[in-house]
């Protein structure tokens, strides 16, 4: 593997609150075009994992680089860091009271500080992207759950990121909504976007993941392509954790 | 004695007053949301010496009666600064924002506190600074969601502004109860003095409610819609 193609590489990350260690040292390199799943029971520290690249919960130990360059420790260029690492969350975090178009639009404004003809026209690009366009005018509270988070991936592409973490993209969704948000997720992967994902969604990962990290209790316990997970007998863990998913939603 | 026609010569003199305590009420809410604001931010945002200070503050002026904060002005705290030439006007105007910063920061403090914290954390997720954040994000949505209880303001400062009368600001009730003491004409006057202040007070709410309407965003805030 060539380094180069290394766009985001996390070491040793630790994070606790109070006496609870949620991460105990996780690492992995994400190569640039890449999909990465991680999978996993609820409280072993995916969403956590994801706020300590981007430094949103600054990690206890361990350190991030995003294309070379460091972005633990890295003071008042984290906002710039932060440009560059889009993240989509479960239950969207629109500004409410700003238009899809203006939600999309204030960080090119006030943080890219781009002029308003531009501003707007990249805005709507972006709308486009995932298939908003026709909604630039209404506000969040207008917006289905799945159109709203479409909207808050169009506002994380809008600053043209290296990498986009989602943290349960559509755990807040049902399923035809989900259905939508999914689509235009696996469009980006499609055209080369990298994409760390945390997700319940199987179907997902197993079409478009390039690789799956199973996490349990802070570490990354199993890890490979979805293929491998599901299918090697080797493999043990995540099998025994989708079995458990499974029985639980035919009870 | 006919009450009319006094009360009809008199009324210049009344509007004089109305011009002045609707001066030391909108000088009284500028003031207060002036230093409210940013008391309110400080109390949300920032250190906790910080805090304390402004906690203190609040508590001070939020704990004693505005006819002794009026005083302790007028007669202490102005004179001691060297500051013994201000107008009666200006000590009401002002004493009357202090206190009324004490109130809207914490009007402000809510609002700013329930603006979902989720708005910052996607705000920051984008690179914005903290203070960029602030200023684009929270505070738009936190002064939605503070104008109705900040609407009270406005009658309250307005009832409030009339105790100038006691350190001898020529305001409403000043100028009504010379009108008695001259007239000796009682009743009539003060009904009249109390219609003037309903107006005033009809009329600035009619405003705020219309701001309210205005700047309300489908689906967000207090159903102002």
């Amino acid at each position: 593997m060539n380094n180069n193609d290394i766009v985001l590489r996390v070491e040793d990350i630790h994070k606790s609150f109070g006496g609870n260690e949620v991460l105990r040292g996780v690492s992995f390199d994400v190569r640039r075009g890449e999909t990465k799943v991680f999978i996993g029971p609820s409280g072993t520290g995916k969403s956590t994992l994801l706020r300590c690249i981007n430094q949103l919960t600054p990690p206890d130990r361990g350190r991030v680089w995003l294309d070379g360059e460091e972005v633990t420790n890295s003071g008042a260029r984290i906002n710039y860091f932060r440009q560059k690492i889009g993240m989509v969350f479960q239950n969207f975090f629109l500004f409410d009271h700003l238009t899809a178009l203006r939600n999309v639009e204030l960080a090119l404004l006030k943080v890219r500080g781009m002029g308003k003809a531009e501003a707007r026209e990249k805005a709507l690009t972006e709308l486009r992207q995932v298939g908003m366009e026709d909604w630039a005018d209404h506000y969040p509270a207008e917006l289905s759950g799945g159109q709203a988070q479409r909207v808050s991936i169009a506002r994380a592409l809008a600053m043209d990121p290296d990498v986009i973490l989602f943290d349960e993209p559509t755990s807040a969704l049902d399923p035809e909504l989900t259905r939508e948000v999914l689509e235009v997720m696996k469009k980006l992967a499609r055209e080369g976007m990298t994409m760390l994902v945390v997700t319940h969604e199987m179907g997902f990962a197993c079409s478009v993941a390039n690789e799956v990290l199973f996490m349990e209790n802070g570490v990354v316990a199993e890890q490979g392509s979805p293929d491998l997970l599901l299918h090697d007998p080797r493999f043990t863990r995540m099998k025994d954790f989708i079995g458990r998913i499974d029985s639980r939603m035919e009870d | 004695m006919d009450v009319l026609p006094i009360l009809i010569e008199w009324f210049p003199y009344l509007l004089s007053g109305v011009a002045s305590t609707l001066g030391l009420v909108l000088i009284g809410l500028g003031l207060g949301l002036l230093l409210g604001l940013p008391m309110a931010l400080g109390q949300v945002y920032s250190s906790r010496p910080v805090r304390w200070v402004i906690g203190v503050y609040v508590w001070f002026f939020r704990g004693l009666p505005i006819l002794v904060l009026l005083f302790l002005f007028w007669f202490g705290i102005f004179p001691g600064l060297g500051l013994g030439n201000l107008s009666a006007f200006v000590v009401g105007a002002v004493v009357l924002g202090l206190r009324g910063a004490a109130y809207q920061s914490q009007i402000f403090r809510g609002a700013i506190q329930s603006v979902g914290e989720g708005q910052m954390i996607a705000a920051r997720s984008l690179g914005m600074s903290r203070l960029t954040a602030i200023r684009s994000v929270i505070l738009p949505q936190a002064m939605r969601i503070a104008l109705p209880g900040w609407s009270n303001e406005y009658p309250n400062i307005l009832t409030d502004s009339a105790v100038c009368y006691a350190i001898g600001v020529v305001e409403l009730l000043t100028i009504t109860s010379r009108m008695v003491t001259q007239t000796h004409i009682t009743m009539p006057v003060y009904l009249a003095t109390a219609g003037i202040f309903i107006i005033l007070n009809y009329g600035g709410l009619k405003v705020l409610h219309r701001l309210e309407r205005r700047i309300a965003i489908p689906g967000f805030g207090t159903g102002a819609m």
